[in-house]
């Protein structure tokens, strides 16, 4: 029942900020952190030894019989990292939007809630169909927080980030109805339940095209260079909230999706493709990481850092190793929280001198210190420094490809320079340089406390990554086993 | 008491972590004592360590002190641990003592400066991050320590960053020195995929144990090391941020650009020594890059004009003698060059220092002159400096170590070498007293105004004792044990001391050619660089690497970036949403309204329909 509780907890909070921000909009903030807060706390109630199959908590309950298809939710050490990240960054992300939120704000808060009741859901969902219900249950409302408080190209940004979303979920409704068929023809009855779908044997060819079908989906949303121009517009446009739960949870739906659906369901025809996906992961590396450095737009630099960080997820998925992918796992932690911070940082700056444009920011060191050391300390976690948690994540992600493919891994391990190039101009294009001549306020408590959680969760994912380790650990092997890894 | 090994690097990091988050509210004393104590109780502690371990040598000479464990995954287990041997022992002091005596000597220099706090905040995070370096047991803890050595690196040179100069160099800096280190990175991948650790000690032995000597897996990684190495020393070919990185303050010159940080590279071949000795090749390639940079950077530092650029472009020169004694396996010799010059470059960048800071910020030494008079202390200290750089026979420190590499450079057979190194050696006493003469003799120029105080004058009567006596410490001796015992030698010992006082007559007779275009009184003009003409210039302009690199990569990597900048992917969707509008528009086009147009196509379509009916 946790389970079904950790998804409506948040789903009730949306409920009820709406009504309650009308009538002030403190109410509104205020019911919504108390939701994801007590969320938090039912989703820490979870941690514990793994069960068989490395489950933590499962929950079935029939839905549509006769088709297979189930309320079926399951809940491993891989999920947990995922939902406690989620449930963080919501917090967060309600904090970052205290004072940048004044207009319909319990509607604001409405949506925030069902984003992240869908991401919730989508870490947890074990049938097919239900997966895909709320895989598109977190797109309308994430379309809703960029269009409606979004700056000058919302409406653009909107409908771009929702065709291509659209349009890959239905590529994936068909490999799901695909493959539920195939079980129906093997196995006589239909099923949507993950754990039947696994041993459906497949003939090559419908495997791959099949398998591809999931890709699509999850590629638009990690995202895969070629299909990742939807990103740079929908981080840009959100508001601080939106540009956090894109970047920080968003995304990684689609890394969890490759995870726990696309390689494991299709293990052979994975094999077939992850040297084609590696080397996307490689040139995403860098792709994102150049034209981070030629952006001028401040939130699109940082929308671009997504793709080349996310580029490394990508090969450490496809590598498939236990270094890569408990590297992959604390990229997505460690990444969510980085980047999560510099989009905080993007929002107080444009809060306070409404600009995100780089040529225009100067010399800001000694008008904000505070504002300039966090942007300093989140910019070195972005370039992979030592000490905190991305680096961490990519040494072990780039180990872990080394073995099964050198060429791509040396690829990826220039974006190591790359990232240098495109932090460092970002930090000392903003705030060296000669003094500006402002009166900024720094950093307001809030925003300090918003700041400091994510600086200090990076340094321990940095120092002392284990504890997160070992909760993954159980439920990476398992994966592994059933896609004929080597754990 | 070897326990209390961990308080080496937390007592700056404390001073760091305070200075960070108090410093502002700080009054500039308390930042005193917090920045120059911190440094201060770690030396005492390194050298109350230094008297346990080597009154109690532990077994096997290594003491470890296991903090905690970084993480534990598919059997890779790295550990936050430190290492205490022979060679961390060494660089534990020079850390810890150079870095005191240029913490308090900063607390004079930089007094006057507005960000007081944050100058201290990171020296003191320097300091850590040097000795958790140097310190580190594992490979992927010495990483964090060199990537974060390079962090305070940029931060320190980019002090100023009200000067876009200052902050391109600090760019400059971090990048060029993150091209090698991701070298290095690749290289602890091959480790880790092929040996299964990182673990100092656990790499050399299993790479002893399960790879033949020459084969290609121990070339790659000493090679990528090697980039590492390169990068973070200055040398050939990654040499080109060290001059310009001498727009941090002065002190920061001194303790990262001279004394500690840059000699990191030395540090890890020397520690990582086992490896280039099943990789010969590459050991040779150590040899031959150290003496080419020697020679390069000995030449680009006699036409230098700017104080601090000599000192710069000498201080590559010189890490080019540890590279050479690495190179040709005698790290001992390069450990022990390593020392002393951290000892006489530190001095001689903090007595640079002081005439900048006495003569208001006048770096160009033709304006300068005669400071002898003015400047006594400084005078004295800084011709001791100069002659340990130069190698003045016997009575410098600079003479011994310098002259190990080389004899060791032709004991081993390395006649060619040697040969280089000792015209390098003539050079460099010829441009170190070309700056002596200049700076200190002849005629007055910019007027000495503030004095040094003894918050500065101590550190450098300390340094240029240390400059001077540092040769007798017999350091080699100790540093055998860990290094290696050094080679057979193929010579008798008439041929050492012969080529000792050939060695000797070399630097005497550099300082005396000095004297003779710079000292005597009547001088005109820059004799060397005008008797080379436009070779000198481009000596001058570090025989034009920063050219030949802003072609090759800057310009070519801002072009693609400004090529890209609009995505050039995003044009594919927004054909399609262009096709779409299209299609729209031309469908568009049939809803007229007219009555006749709507008949006709009607009757066009159902013509069409039955003429398909009919004929299929």
């Amino acid at each position: 029942m946790k389970l079904v509780a950790l998804v409506l907890v948040p789903l009730l909070g949306g409920l009820l900020a709406w009504p309650l921000g009308r009538r002030r909009t403190e109410w509104a903030r205020i019911a919504a952190v108390l939701a994801l807060g007590v969320d938090l706390a039912l989703a820490l109630s979870l941690l514990g030894p793994a069960g068989p199959g490395g489950w933590l908590a499962t929950f079935e309950l029939p839905w549509i019989p006769s088709l297979g298809i189930g309320l079926r939710l399951g809940l491993d050490g891989l999920s947990l990292v995922l939902v406690l990240l989620t449930l963080l960054v919501g917090l967060l992300a309600v904090f970052a939007s205290w004072s940048e939120i004044r207009e319909r704000v319990g509607f604001f808060h409405f949506n925030l809630c069902w984003v992240l009741a869908g991401i919730l859901g989508v870490f947890l969902a074990l049938d097919l169909v239900l997966f895909y219900f709320l895989w598109e249950l977190m797109l309308v409302p994430m379309v809703f927080l960029i269009a409606l408080w979004g700056h000058e190209r919302k409406t653009y940004a909107a409908i771009k980030f929702f065709l291509y979303t659209q349009a890959s979920g239905l590529l994936m409704l068909l490999a799901i109805l695909g493959l539920g068929l195939a079980h129906q023809r093997a196995a006589g009855s239909w099923s949507f339940a993950y754990g039947d779908l696994l041993g459906v044997s497949l003939e090559p060819t419908l495997a791959l095209w099949l398998m591809l079908g999931f890709f699509a989906a999850f590629a638009v949303k990690l995202p895969v260079v070629v299909l990742h121009t939807w990103l740079p517009d929908a981080h840009s446009q959100a508001p601080t909230a939106g540009s956090m739960v894109l970047a920080a949870l968003l995304l990684k739906t689609g890394a969890y999706g490759l995870l726990r659906f696309a390689i494991p369901l299709f293990p052979d025809a994975s094999v077939r493709f992850a040297p084609v996906a590696m080397v996307l992961g490689a040139i995403g590396v860098i792709y994102g990481a150049v034209l981070a450095f030629a952006q001028t737009d401040l939130k699109r630099l940082v929308a671009y850092t997504s793709v080349s960080h996310l580029g490394f997820v990508l090969l450490g998925i496809y590598a498939w190793t236990s270094f890569s992918l408990t590297g992959t796992v604390l990229q997505m932690v460690a990444h969510g929280l980085s980047t999560g911070a510099l989009f905080v940082l993007a929002g107080a700056l444009y809060e306070r001198t409404h600009t995100r444009d780089l040529e225009r920011l100067r010399g800001l060191a000694p008008v904000v210190p505070r504002m300039g050391a966090a942007a300093l300390f989140f910019a070195l976690a972005s370039l992979g420094l030592p000490g905190l948690g991305n680096f961490v994540a990519e040494f072990l992600v780039l180990v872990g490809a080394w073995e099964v493919r050198p060429i791509p891994t040396t690829i990826a391990a220039l974006g190591l320079v790359a990232a240098t190039l495109y932090s460092l101009r970002f930090f000392q294009r903003a705030f060296h340089g000669p003094a500006a001549e402002a009166e900024l306020a720094d950093l307001r408590p809030r925003e300090l406390t918003v700041l400091g959680a994510m600086g200090v969760a990076l340094l321990w994912l940095g120092l002392a990554p284990q504890p997160l380790f070992e909760v993954v650990a159980p439920a990476l092997d398992v994966l592994l086993r059933t896609a004929g890894g080597t754990p | 008491m070897l326990d209390l090994l961990w308080l080496v690097p937390v007592l700056p990091l404390a001073g760091f972590l305070a200075l960070t988050f108090a410093g502002r509210r700080l009054a500039k004393p308390a930042v005193t004592a917090i920045g120059v104590g911190s440094v201060g109780l770690s030396s005492l502690v390194a050298g109350a360590v230094a008297a346990a371990f080597l009154g109690h040598m532990p077994p096997g000479g290594v003491h470890r002190q296991i903090l905690w464990r970084w993480f534990d995954v598919a059997g890779l287990r790295p550990e936050i641990s430190l290492h205490l041997d022979a060679l961390s022992l060494v660089m534990i002091l020079v850390v810890t003592g150079v870095g005191f005596l240029i913490h308090l000597y900063s607390a004079q220099f930089m007094e006057e400066d507005a960000d007081f706090a944050r100058f201290f905040a990171s020296m003191n995070l320097f300091v850590a991050m040097m000795l958790v370096l140097v310190l580190a047991g594992d490979l992927l803890l010495l990483y964090l320590g060199w990537e974060g050595v390079g962090l305070c690196s940029f931060l320190l040179i980019g002090f100023w960053y009200g000067e876009p100069a200052n902050v391109l160099a600090a760019r400059k800096a971090f990048v060029v020195t993150r091209v090698g280190d991701v070298a290095m990175a690749i290289g602890l991948f091959i480790l880790v995929d092929r040996l299964g650790t990182l673990d100092l000690q656990a790499v050399v032995a299993r790479a002893e144990a399960q790879w033949a000597p020459g084969s290609a897996a121990v070339v790659a990684v000493a090679a990528l090391l090697l980039g590492g190495a390169v990068g973070k020393s200055a040398q050939l070919p990654l040499q080109t941020w060290l001059p310009d990185a001498m727009a941090g303050p002065t002190p920061v010159s001194a303790l990262i650009h001279a004394a500690t940080m840059v000699t990191a590279g030395v540090y890890l071949v020397a520690r990582t020594g086992g490896l280039f000795e099943l990789a010969p090749s590459i050991r040779t390639a150590v040899a031959v890059i150290g003496t080419a940079t020697l020679l390069l950077a000995a030449g680009a530092a006699l036409v230098q004009r700017d104080i601090k650029r000599i000192l710069a472009y000498s201080t590559i020169s010189q890490l080019g003698y540890m590279f050479l004694g690495l190179g040709v396996g005698s790290a001992s010799a390069a450990i022990f060059h390593l020392v002393t010059h951290a000892f006489f470059k530190a001095l001689l960048f903090l007595g640079a220092g002081a005439v900048i800071y006495a003569c208001h910020h006048e770096h160009d030494i033709f304006r300068l002159g005669g400071l002898r008079r003015s400047l006594p202390t400084v005078t004295w200290t800084f011709v001791a400096g100069a002659a340990a750089l130069a190698g003045f026979p016997l009575v410098t420190a600079g003479f011994y170590s310098k002259d190990l590499v080389l004899w060791r450079a032709f004991a081993g057979g390395h006649f060619l070498l040697w040969g280089a190194g000792l015209l390098g050696a003539f050079v460099t006493a010829l441009y170190s007293f070309r700056l002596v003469f200049v700076v200190f003799w002849g005629e007055t120029g910019t007027e000495a105004g503030a004095r040094p105080g003894w918050r500065m004058t101590v550190p450098l009567t300390i340094l240029a004792a240390l400059s001077l006596v540092g040769g007798w410490l017999g350091l080699p001796a100790v540093l055998e044990p860990v290094l290696g015992a050094a080679e057979e030698m193929a010579e008798p010992h008439g041929t050492e001391l012969l080529l000792q006082v050939l060695a000797g007559v070399v630097s005497l007779g550099g300082i005396a050619l000095a004297w003779a275009l710079y000292g005597r009184p009547g001088r005109h003009g820059d004799p060397v660089a005008d008797a080379l003409g436009p070779v000198g210039r481009w000596w001058r302009a570090g025989w034009g690497f920063d050219a030949l690199y802003d072609r090759l990569f800057v310009r070519p990597y801002d072009a693609v970036a400004r090529a890209l900048e609009k995505d050039p992917v995003d044009r594919l969707p927004a054909a399609a949403a262009g096709l779409a509008r299209g299609f729209h528009r031309a469908l568009a086009l049939t809803q007229n309204g007219r009555l006749r147009w709507y008949a006709l196509s009607l009757a066009a379509g159902a013509t069409f329909a039955l003429y398909l009916v009919l004929t299929l």
